[in-house]
């Protein structure tokens, strides 16, 4: 193929060196993707749902992580293959969009490809699977808004978001102390959302971690936690009423940024200099000291003459605190980053109502807590945890629930849990289906069994048995005419999803249906694979 | 190619009723499975083999007598049972890269025996071919469902057994002889220290180890214990997944379990913070009881004391940094005292005054060789030598300027943390002051915690700088070496331990020993509820989770049951390794506790069970607590994956 001839029947190539390439074409093209794409969602499947399991990852380095969060999982996972990484790049954006459901979309994408390679061993053309896919998608999505729920809640009722939150941290290993977490996690996104906009800034949120202490340790503070200690070790452990000077200008001498050069060739000019440097230092201090400044937050490191005159004049400071932090820290307090000394006016310095150091365990960590802040809209949520890697679940767990909470705000629409939404855009996708001519239709009644295997890999995670459940589950929505039935995952001995409560936000769902479609549409659509081979 | 003589069972099932199978394998066999299922469709290929010449593409290592395959043991995995190779003859086009297979002959011969089934890499040739080439990047790996957990406990027991003979009274230490240059051996039992110089590669291991490592920081011991309890709930966790319970129902058992067992010794706790007197007596029970495992056990009770007495002065405090710890080899271990002063492993500047008494110190951390002009881009050029000497006269004078407005604070003694050059030293000692050069800064800080003073860096304002106090600075000897003892320090919770043993690694292990008491004991004076010791705790708990078993309904009390046997085994293990007949007693150690309000644990030294209320062997309860919680939490952990995957590790650059 990568020969032609010209109308003089010379030959000349369109691709270069096809030997040392290899190509795959048509339907084995599609085949071979949607079969990479399968393999990828089956790794993920047995980790959807309250039971799902954790997969442990060893990265190059020979860390560990041990996940049950899908971005996470395929993010860590070196996935090679082409097509391997569409998929991890759809989970990951379902993470920036949405934050939850990484698994559940991947898991969807998957259903949706084998349903789409039995269509084309039909002999259906890809393309038509591709629209019908998308117009069932679109059924779906309609359906979702219609059976979903307004949810009421307001800033001293919380209680439905952590209901929302606790659906989400169940499926995680920290699901021992959910209804804490849930609530640390609703608290702080309503200490930074505004609710008049409907908006989150998550980067308000600041998640830190030390290893030691239980799970249960965990908190929420109102301020900021700088894992930092002050730069004099006698210098106050705790002040309180602090005024803050948040300073990127380091304590040490000058260094302009021309090029020059100090000669220094008799005594008199080294005496000066000297003089001068002295005196530099101490201008620095005064300052600070001036503006009424009772702690400096740098994010440079200090001389330690400096250091000594900071210390004297009963001035605290830290040192080489991070960007972002100082960042945070502005935002808490109310004060503004001085990049110059000579800038440093009183206007511009933070409040906090307490600040201290905390030590912890038997090695000499120490944490600053920065406390009561001017304005309260940052938050930190210090989590405390056996080990590492539970930590570190905890924090991508958390991520995930203040994800939820944020989105419920933004959109206060719930939809059922438990597979139950999945069920029942099943059941209007397969009813819309017959309305189709075409060969669309058979492409619609794919995609209603592909939301099946949803639910399905719920059950069998369960240890339920699958199909059984399954269509017990729908016969009892079509009867009752309930869309709240879903898998009973937990054997709580109910399969209605609002008396176990559990909820999931409309515009996750929405999003997962349509990112699986677009990706599915997109793999289908390849039918050459030409890339560079190894041997 | 090669075939299998049909020994495995599993395989052989799979094919009955085809004489040859076909089958597509990927290097690591994980597929083989699916495509035995199909491989009807196989056959009909295989006729087509048979007959014609097969283009196939090559992707196989080519060894030197043109062999285009693998040994096949090494890809075989599980079944090497009974392989036998066929090397078949294969023309090996080189200008396309592609390897024409002659596959007559061999079909031929090989059809009349129908116990041969034969195992193709064919990669790509049928049209229908699912073949995944791979989805993991090189060298990757990938371990699913029960290979991944047997992998996981696997790793995780072995560990736990590594250190399990260390735990006790009576348990062994290991040799660690390090890879680094120089061999540096260390003798030890302290599981942290273990783990820690492990090179491990197995994750759940490392899961384990880093259980361990946190138990250290948090609380200081009980680090064996905490990964025997966590390897003993795997092993019993194996058990019911091999009887087909699903982890996750295993999980919640422990659960339940693990609550239950903390509530039984909450129930059971004692707490004497209020009478004093008991309240030590606590802590020397603890500290020997922690002692009794470790190097120190001979000289328990004086170490003991050293510690509590150490410990009791900080009052509260979990800073452990105010406790100094200084290893002199020489003498016995029993020489090692506690110093109620400060001592500072340095010498005495020449010229200066041995002794002091009621000494000004002033702390400093400041230059002392020649003072730097600071300022970016400063620098000396001098056009004479004349010029040069004014310079160094100028230079020298500001070093003379600084040290007059050191001793102009009125001090008496003078320590820095970076060097002092011979010349302000000998200013220093003109005016009969003794100057410390060069104490880390560790050092510094403790001195200036313990005397009180500040350290300073600008040295203007005489009036303003706090100065350090001490009754006497003298120079002593222990050993061999000199040190400088600070004694009558205004602050009392500084002190320092002072060991002495036979060798650097007696001293190096007496140290860890000595700074799990510290460890143990610090926490427990915040925390003073107290348990029991020798087992006793562990047998309290088994009871509790066994009531619990019996209570509950379903599937969980299986794993209730199991947690109550991993509990026991530590126990066990202690009864085990001081070589007494644990079944015995451990089975009367049970029926003691079947009463009510038993002390009975395992009294190791007359091999029988005694009264620990009576031998006094007591532990604190944050230890236990923190063992219970943590070798749960890890346990959980592992049962809960399903998957490893492991990424290549990153190439190294070969430095040869």
């Amino acid at each position: 193929m990568a020969l032609a001839f010209d109308e003089y029947g010379r030959p000349f190539i369109i691709l270069r060196e096809q030997e040392s390439k290899s190509r795959l074409r048509g339907l084995d093209a599609q085949k071979a993707n949607i079969a990479a794409g399968v393999a990828v969602s089956r790794i993920l499947r047995t980790s959807l749902g309250p039971k799902g399991m954790d997969k442990m990852l060893q990265s190059p380095d020979g860390d560990i992580t041990i996940t049950n969060d899908g971005a996470t999982i395929l993010e860590q996972m070196d996935v090679d293959n082409q097509i391997g990484k569409l998929m991890v790049e759809l989970s990951r954006s379902q993470d920036y969009e949405i934050g939850d459901g990484t698994t559940g979309v991947v898991v969807m994408a998957g259903s949706l490809l084998e349903q789409a390679e039995k269509l084309l061993e039909r002999g259906i053309h890809p393309i038509r699977v591709a629209e019908g896919f998308e117009i069932s998608s679109r059924i779906a999505v309609d359906h979702l808004e219609q059976i979903a729920h307004k949810f009421d809640f307001s800033a001293t009722n919380i209680e439905p978001l952590v209901q929302t939150c606790m659906t989400t941290l169940s499926s995680k290993i920290v699901n021992r102390c959910k209804r804490s977490l849930a609530e640390i996690a609703v608290k702080s996104v309503m200490a930074v959302a505004d609710l008049e906009r409907k908006d989150v800034n998550l980067d308000l949120i600041k998640v830190e971690g030390k290893v030691g202490g239980k799970l249960e340790d965990t908190e929420l503070i109102y301020g900021i936690i700088v894992d930092k200690d002050m730069s004099h070790p006698q210098m106050p452990k705790q002040i309180e009423d602090a005024k803050i000077a948040i300073l990127t200008c380091p304590f040490e001498p000058p260094k302009p940024k021309t090029k020059h050069k100090v000669d220094i060739d008799t005594v008199e000019k080294f005496q000066t200099l000297r003089k001068q440097e002295q005196q530099y230092f101490d201008d620095m201090v005064q300052k600070c000291k001036d503006v009424g400044a009772t702690l400096v937050i740098c994010q440079w490191g200090f001389d330690d003459e400096a250091n000594h005159l900071l210390m004297h004049r009963n001035l605290p400071a830290v040192r080489w605190v991070g960007g972002v932090e100082l960042e945070l820290i502005a935002i808490a307090t109310g004060g503004r980053i001085v990049p110059r000394f000579q800038e440093l006016t009183p206007e511009k310095l933070g409040k906090a109502g307490l600040v201290r150091e905390k030590a912890f365990g038997t090695t000499k960590d120490r944490m600053l807590y920065i406390e009561h802040c001017a304005n309260s809209k940052a938050v930190t949520i210090f989590i405390r945890g056996g080990n590492k890697m539970m930590i570190e679940e905890t924090k991508r767990s958390i991520h995930d629930a203040l994800c939820v909470a944020r989105n419920l705000i933004r959109n206060n629409s719930i939809v059922y849990g438990g597979g139950a939404a999945e069920i029942s855009c099943s059941i209007a996708v397969e009813a819309a289906a017959d309305k189709y001519p075409g060969v669309e239709q058979y492409a619609i009644r794919a995609f209603a069994d592909a939301l099946d295997s949803v639910p399905m890999a719920l059950a069998e995670n369960s240890g339920l048995q699958p199909i059984e459940t399954l269509s017990a589950v729908k016969a009892q929505q079509i009867k009752e005419n309930n869309h709240c039935c879903g898998i009973d995952c937990n054997d709580t001995g109910t399969n209605d999803m609002r008396e176990q409560n559990v909820f999931e936000t409309l515009i996750g769902k929405q999003q997962q249906i349509l990112l699986a479609t677009q990706v599915v549409k997109m793999i289908l659509k390849i039918d050459d694979v030409i890339s560079p081979s190894d041997y | 190619m090669f075939a299998i003589r049909s020994s495995d069972p599993i395989l052989l099932n799979a094919c009955k009723g085809f004489d040859v199978i076909i089958c597509k394998m990927d290097a690591r066999h994980s597929h083989i499975y699916p495509y035995v299922e199909r491989s009807s469709s196989f056959i009909c290929i295989l006729g087509l083999l048979a007959k014609t010449e097969v283009v196939m593409k090559s992707g196989i290592n080519e060894d030197a007598n043109g062999n285009l395959w693998r040994k096949p043991t090494e890809t075989i995995g599980a079944w090497q049972t009974g392989v036998e190779t066929k090397s078949v003859y294969m023309n090996y086009d080189s200008m396309s890269t592609k390897v024409k297979v002659k596959f007559r002959n061999l079909c031929d011969e090989n059809l009349e025996n129908p116990n041969l089934i034969f195992i193709i890499t064919v990669c790509s040739i049928c049209p229908h071919s699912r073949y995944i080439e791979k989805i993991l990047k090189d060298e990757a790996t990938e371990e699913k469902g029960e290979r991944a957990r047997m992998a996981s406990f696997v790793g995780a027991m072995a560990i736990a057994d590594l250190v399990k003979t260390t735990l006790g009274p009576k348990g062994m230490d290991k040799i660690l002889q390090s890879t680094g240059r120089g061999h540096s051996v260390t003798v030890t039992n302290d599981g942290a220290t273990i783990l820690k110089s492990l090179h491990i590669d197995n994750p759940a291991a490392k899961v384990l180890i880093d259980i361990s490592k946190v138990q250290d920081d948090e609380v200081g011991d009980g680090t064996t214990s905490v990964v025997v309890l966590a390897g003993e709930l795997l092993r019993e966790a194996e058990k019911l997944v091999g009887s087909k319970i699903h982890p996750m129902t295993i999980i919640s058992g422990y659960r339940m379990a693990a609550e239950c067992a903390r509530r039984a010794l909450l129930d059971k706790v004692k707490d004497n913070k209020d009478d004093a007197e008991k309240f030590r007596s606590d802590l020397m029970r603890i500290a020997m009881t922690t002692l009794s495992s470790k190097i120190l056990s001979q000289d328990k009770e004086h170490f003991a004391k050293l510690a509590v007495d150490a410990v009791m002065r900080l009052k509260g405090s979990t800073n452990l940094e105010s406790i100094q710890i200084i290893k002199k080899a020489g003498g016995s271990l029993k020489d090692s005292f506690l110093d109620e002063g400060f001592i500072l492993d340095k010498k005495i500047g020449l010229g200066q005054p041995k002794r002091i008494e009621n000494a000004n110190i002033l702390v400093a951390n400041t230059a002392m060789d020649t003072d730097k002009v600071k300022i970016y881009g400063a620098r000396v050029r001098v056009d004479s030598m004349a010029k040069v000497a004014q310079i160094e006269g100028a230079e020298k004078e500001k070093m003379r300027e600084k040290v007059q407005k050191i001793i102009g604070h009125g001090i008496n003694c003078f320590v820095n943390r970076q060097l002092i050059y011979n010349f302000p030293e000998e200013l220093f000692a003109d005016a009969g002051i003794l100057a410390i050069e060069h104490a880390d800064f560790d050092g510094i800080e403790r001195l200036a915690l313990v005397t009180g003073g500040e350290i300073a860096s600008t040295f203007d304002n005489p009036e303003s700088v706090k100065l350090g106090h001490c009754k006497l600075i003298e120079e002593i000897m222990i050993g061999e070496d000199k040190l400088i003892h600070f004694s009558g320090v205004e602050m009392g919770q500084a002190c320092t331990i002072v060991l002495r043993g036979a060798s650097f690694h007696v001293l190096d292990e007496a140290e860890r020993s000595l700074h799990d008491a510290l460890c143990v004991l610090s926490q427990t004076v915040n925390d003073s509820r107290v348990l029991l010791g020798g087992g006793w705790p562990e047998m309290v708990m088994a009871k509790a989770v066994d009531e619990l078993a019996r209570k509950t309904p379903g599937k969980k009390s299986h794993a209730i049951e199991a947690f109550s046997r991993a509990l026991i085994a530590i126990p066990t293990t202690i009864a085990d390794n001081a070589g007494l007949d644990s079944a015995e007693l451990v089975a009367q150690l049970r029926a003691e506790h079947h009463k009510e309000d038993c002390n009975a644990g395992i009294d190791v030294i007359t091999g029988s069970v005694g009264d620990m209320s009576e031998l006094g062997i007591s532990e604190a309860f944050k230890v236990k607590q923190a063992v219970l919680l943590s070798a749960t939490e890890a346990a959980e952990m592992i049962l809960r994956v399903d998957e490893i995957i492991t990424c290549a590790p990153r190439r190294r650059e070969d430095r040869m």
